[in-house]
């Protein structure tokens, strides 16, 4: 039937894995790393707008005061969770890249995945503990 | 165990060009604002669990020390910004190929680099002087 030792149909090895195609999920990692990186663009400068006023007045009540603001809690969210996801997608490719041990490679990468995911979570949780504080306060 | 197929050939055969850096600075920037990413987190679980957790995390920045990180962090963020945008106008695939690659072609394209490094730099002096005034001038 083929020439390789234990085939069985008349298809090359190297066929069948063209056959398989990729894992598909790679367009996916392109697109949202492009679509959070356009989004970061004018979050980041409103980023730098709010440190500036809260650098103006670094005091407790101060920040309290201006993540309380609904705009500014909800902004912060998109911000955070964006930035953790738009960070671990370049981080992946990056431990992809340049670490070639395997099982530290996919410790790394579940490691990576769970950290961002803390992150993220832990903002969004924060934020919105100070928004509800705030609110109530001031 | 580390793999045993053979690797593409690395730096060290390529004649040194300006895209090397913006990739280089590109990746270590990215990977400074990841950190940066985690002491945001900081901030925030600090504010909303006490005062005085903030007032360990304000102390963390006041020092020289904390300084020096912000103004890392910032030039980090403007220029994996400005950098970040030339990516996203190569991959709309504008800008990018090989005739742009000659300079007798392409005057411009090599020299982008460079101003993107520089425009960055300047944003970050820039909002550095900014906020400078704007803590001096508000007296708080």
């Amino acid at each position: 039937m083929s020439i390789y030792p234990g085939q069985e149909d008349l298809r090359t090895p190297i066929k069948v894995a063209r056959g398989l195609g990729s894992s598909k999920t790679g367009v996916r990692h392109w697109w949202v790393q492009r679509g959070t990186a356009i989004a970061l663009v004018p979050l980041s400068i409103w980023f730098l707008f709010l440190l500036g006023g809260m650098l103006h007045a670094a005091n407790y009540a101060a920040v309290m005061a201006s993540i309380a603001q609904p705009v500014h809690a909800i902004f912060l969210i998109v911000f955070t969770v964006f930035t953790f996801w738009h960070g671990a997608l370049g981080l992946q490719v990056i431990i992809e890249d340049y670490v070639h041990t395997r099982w530290l490679e996919v410790t790394l990468e579940i490691a990576l995945r769970f950290g961002a995911m803390l992150g993220a979570l832990a903002c969004v949780m924060a934020i919105v503990a100070l928004w509800l504080a705030g609110a109530a306060h001031y | 165990m580390p793999t045993t197929r053979p690797l593409s050939p690395h730096l060290g055969i390529y004649r040194w060009r300006i895209n090397m850096l913006q990739s280089t600075l590109h990746r270590l920037t990215g990977m400074y604002l990841c950190l940066g990413a985690l002491l945001v987190t900081w901030a925030l679980i600090a504010a909303a669990t006490s005062e005085a957790a903030w007032s360990v995390f304000a102390g963390f920045w006041n020092g020289r020390g904390g300084e020096i990180l912000l103004f890392l962090w910032m030039w980090s963020l403007w220029f994996h910004l400005c950098n970040g945008i030339q990516h996203l106008v190569r991959d709309a695939g504008r800008g990018y190929g090989p005739p742009l690659r000659d300079r007798a072609y392409s005057p411009s394209y090599w020299p982008m680099g460079w101003l993107i490094i520089a425009v960055s730099l300047a944003l970050t002096v820039l909002v550095w002087v900014l906020l400078a005034l704007r803590i001096a001038g508000g007296g708080a």
